[in-house]
């Protein structure tokens, strides 16, 4: 995630170094909480963690570009046209590869959604190639400068997005149908086919849904920091270190989780050391895992419960 | 041989085991029996290890062993079976209770790997012990078959085998009658009762099956809601009035009675 | 050791000793190095995934700890590459432990995602502090033993298989003991095994360790044999190549290991010409052989072998 550089004659104080630092954090984190939130999603319909999440965000800032600079279409529409194409593609995975699947043990899941995603960065890099890709900010004009620090006009795009997108979702999921249908599923699929949901529909339908959040991530972070065909797998783990915050399955914890990531890492990066950046999450990752796998948000209870 | 006091367990809310206490004496086939959610496995897990009791004591052979983790329990001469047959099923009839036997010996990854001498000795002798023990419990036509394509009559039989493996002093059976006919049952009863005057080693037998617990057992415990509401010979717990309510529910039920098996 | 493995085994010996008098090209000995020290590793990763039931999604981070110690011990302290690979695997262990000991309280997708992380640790551990950081260094000592050194492409050819055939000897041998049964009895029913006094936890780290010397071991010989390392040989793709070999030659046979890693050492070598095919392709073998040849190549040729045999035996 590259710095602004800090032009010569802005105010120079701890305070905008930091405030730079925070929001770059910020913006990363945004997207970090996306692939978390997308985690949780399919887990919650299904019980299955989807390793391939972090394609979903790259399909997003990919697929942009293509409707967008390749084909010239308009803003909106490469929009909707990109998240139509994270949907199906999506909905390809579970259709091919879940759907097909008899009584699967977890551990073939794990890696069949690993070997999905390797196919998947297989037919990127196929159709795109390595280089990086980029296309314009949503919005043109000057970056705010709040206390010294530059804040792009796409970080505020990015962070707005990603609440809009999370405030979206919990609606969905408390107050829709379908969205309870979804939760409903994963806790007991016997009780929800009893019930009348039709349990395959709605595992389909969480495939495609996480698809477009992580997409959405991907369409919103590429005018920052560019899209390669490999950033999967890194914000997949990082997603995941998210998702586990807040115990997986609670968005509420991806989407601190997410953010507070982000400017973990951000900071580290900016005051340490740039090369440890990725190892921050990393590091994160295991010690949840180790020491308190059922999150750190999450009361006693909850950890008694759960199983790993 | 097996003190249990006082043994108290809640799960959250519910209370699983309330001042439980009994006697196990030594060489005797102790049932455990009471209407389904007594917890009667809730009490076999605390004895094996796998529950830590809320407040209590179990005592075997004298020593302290409520805080005992299930691979310690077994060091000190427990073993058990399970309620849902726990059987490697992807090894055959003979490993299975090879595995037992290795818990006594047992030489490390690194002498195994290079085949040392000592190793195919102890490996030699491991074979024999577990042949001996198929032989002794009538398996041994099954010797090489997969464990996963026995009937649950001889699967049920080859886990109290593996059991006797470690060369146990006291035998935990959990409803080791559950999906077994009556010719299994009878068979089962047979080995049972076989082990306990042959190897002498003591039983804890939790069962619904009522014939077979009133044709093999010394004595019984009956728990219902967690507590123990009798404790006495068989034919004393057939009789008693607690007994008869808890599992038929009616007090006008009783003058029929329920001892009327032969 | 069954007498059928002891069979293969003398085999599979024959093989190794004819293919370098054979070949005439040093291009397939040196695939045939390759395969071989994946190999290595694939053995390792199969004994933990198809007989202990663990998983790993980090064998790169001990392939890179075999490597990097051996290579900086031998280059910069001037210790035998003999020696500096057996402080490379007591490395390799100790990182095991330290990793297994926590971890291995996890089961399936967090245990996974563990090993991944820890495996990705390694790496940016090498990216940032191993010598040369991202584009690594070169000059290390070919391997050597009192005084002989190999440098020949033959040499290292049967150098690397010697050291396949010793490791599947010591990994059979294992396997085929009270110890290996006790690894298999553990994939099926922990909870039986603690009944019966079974350490678990212990054995766990054990086959932790097993799998991480393997590995160290592979590393430490690639080392030697190319003279120059590089973090990014040691990422998760690499991983999950191993993954990919240990499935598809099948997960529950050590034999599988050996040839899933030639399988999938080899393939690249056939796809040349699409270069921008080869992470697609490693997908696509990978997802067809865990939804369709589940078992992996080996035991579903193993089952028709005696399927055959059976109905040969039933003819009569």
């Amino acid at each position: 995630m590259p710095i602004p550089s800090i032009p010569f004659k802005t105010y120079h104080t701890l305070l905008t170094v930091f405030l730079q630092f925070l929001f770059s954090g910020l913006t990363v984190g945004a997207v970090y909480a996306l692939v978390g939130v997308g985690f949780n999603i399919t887990y919650n319909a299904t019980s299955i963690i989807n390793l391939a999440q972090g394609e979903f965000v790259v399909i997003g800032g990919l697929m942009m570009w293509f409707f967008s600079e390749s084909l010239h279409l308009p803003f909106l529409v490469s929009v909707v046209c990109t998240l139509i194409s994270a949907g199906i593609v999506g909905l390809l995975m579970e259709r091919l590869t879940i759907r097909p699947l008899k009584n699967p043990d977890l551990l073939l899941m794990i890696m069949i959604t690993i070997a999905v995603s390797i196919v998947l960065r297989g037919i990127l890099m196929f159709i795109f190639g390595k280089e990086p890709y980029v296309y314009p900010a949503f919005t043109e004009g000057e970056p705010l400068s709040v206390y010294g620090a530059i804040i792009q006009q796409q970080t505020l795009w990015v962070i707005g997005i990603t609440v809009l997108c999370i405030i979206g979702l919990f609606f969905f999921f408390k107050k829709t149908i379908i969205g309870k249908a979804m939760l409903a599923c994963a806790v007991n699929p016997a009780a929800a086919q009893l019930v009348g949901i039709n349990v395959s529909r709605m595992v389909m339908f969480s495939f495609v849904l996480s698809a477009i959040v992580g997409a959405i991530g991907g369409i919103a972070i590429t005018p920052i920091s560019l899209m390669e065909y490999d950033k999967g797998p890194m914000l997949a783990v990082k997603g995941f270190c998210a998702a586990i915050m807040g115990g997986l399955g609670s968005n509420r914890g991806a989407v601190i989780g997410g953010f507070l990531i982000g400017i973990l890492e951000s900071m580290t990066a900016g005051y340490l050391h740039s090369g440890l950046k990725d190892a921050v999450a990393l590091v994160i990752l295991l010690l949840i895992l180790f020491y308190r796998p059922s999150g750190i948000f999450v009361s006693k209870t909850m950890q008694q419960l759960r199983k790993f | 041989m097996l003190s249990i006091k006082a043994i108290q367990k809640s799960f959250g809310g519910l209370t699983a085991l309330s001042n439980v206490s009994f006697e196990v004496r030594e060489d005797d086939i102790k049932a455990l029996i009471g209407p389904n959610g007594a917890g009667k496995t809730t009490l076999l897990n605390i004895v094996s290890g796998i529950y830590q009791p809320d407040s209590g004591e179990v005592l075997f052979l004298g020593e302290r062993i409520v805080h005992l983790a299930p691979k310690a329990v077994a060091r000190k001469g427990i073993s058990r079976t399970f309620q849902h047959v726990e059987l490697f099923v992807n090894m055959t009839v003979l490993e299975n209770i090879m595995v037992g036997r290795h818990a006594r010996t047992g030489y490390g990854f690194i002498s195994s790997g290079l085949k040392l001498p000592a190793v195919g000795r102890e490996e030699t002798e491991i074979r024999q012990k577990s042949e001996e023990i198929l032989e002794y419990i009538n398996l041994a036509h099954r010797r090489d078959e997969d464990a996963s394509n026995l009937p649950i009559g001889e699967q049920r039989i080859l886990e109290i085998g593996r059991a006797l493996a470690t060369e146990p002093r006291l035998v935990l059976l959990d409803e080791p009658a559950a999906g077994l006919n009556i010719r299994e049952t009878r068979n089962l009863g047979d080995i049972i009762r076989k082990i306990r005057d042959e190897l002498k080693i003591t039983i804890v037998l939790v069962e619904h099956d009522m014939d077979l617990v009133m044709r093999i057992s010394d004595s019984v415990t009956v728990l219902n809601f967690g507590e123990v509401i009798a404790d006495g010979t068989p034919l004393e717990v057939q009789k008693n009035r607690d007994v008869i309510i808890a599992y038929l529910g009616d007090e006008e039920i009783i003058s029929g009675g329920y001892g009327a098996h032969p | 050791m069954k007498r059928d493995e002891s069979i293969a085994f003398i085999f599979f010996v024959l093989l190794m000793v004819i293919v370098p008098l054979i070949s005439e090209s040093t291009y397939i000995l040196t695939v045939g190095i390759f395969a071989g020290i994946n190999a290595l590793v694939a053995i390792g990763l199969c004994i933990l995934m198809g007989y202990a039931g663990q998983v790993s999604l980090g064998q790169a981070g001990f392939y890179g700890i075999g490597a990097y110690v051996s290579s900086v011990l031998s280059l910069y302290a001037g210790i035998p590459p003999v020696l500096s690979i057996v402080c490379a695997m007591i490395v390799a262990a100790l990182a095991a432990v330290v990793l297994a000991v926590p971890a291995l309280r996890l089961k399936g997708h967090y245990l996974a995602v563990a090993t991944l992380g820890f495996g990705e640790i390694i790496y940016i551990i090498l990216n940032e502090w191993g010598p040369g950081g991202p584009s690594g260094f070169g000059d290390i000592p070919h391997f050597g033993i009192m005084g002989y050194t190999i440098d020949s492409t033959s040499g290292y050819f049967y150098l690397i298989w010697a050291s396949v055939a010793a490791v599947m000897f010591f990994s059979l041998n294992l396997l085929g003991s009270g110890s290996g049964r006790a690894l298999r009895a553990m994939h099926d029913s922990e909870t039986a095994c603690n009944a019966m006094g079974l350490n678990v936890v212990v054995l766990k780290i054990k086959v932790f360790v097993l799998s991480a010397v393997y590995a160290s071991l592979a590393g430490s010989l690639y080392a030697h044999y190319v003279t120059f390392v590089s973090p990014s040989s040691f990422s998760l793709f690499y991983s999950i190549l191993v993954l990919t070999m240990v499935i598809v030659g099948g997960i529950r046979n050590v034999w599988g290991a050996i040839f899933g890693a030639v399988v999938i050492t080899v393939l690249p070598e056939l796809l040349r010409k699409f270069e921008e095919l080869d992470v697609l392709v490693y997908g696509l073998i990978l997802t067809m052989s865990l939804m369709f040849f589940r078992k992996g190549i080996v035991p579903i040729l193993i089952d028709t072998i005696k399927r055959a045999r059976g109905s040969a035996v039933a003819k009569h």
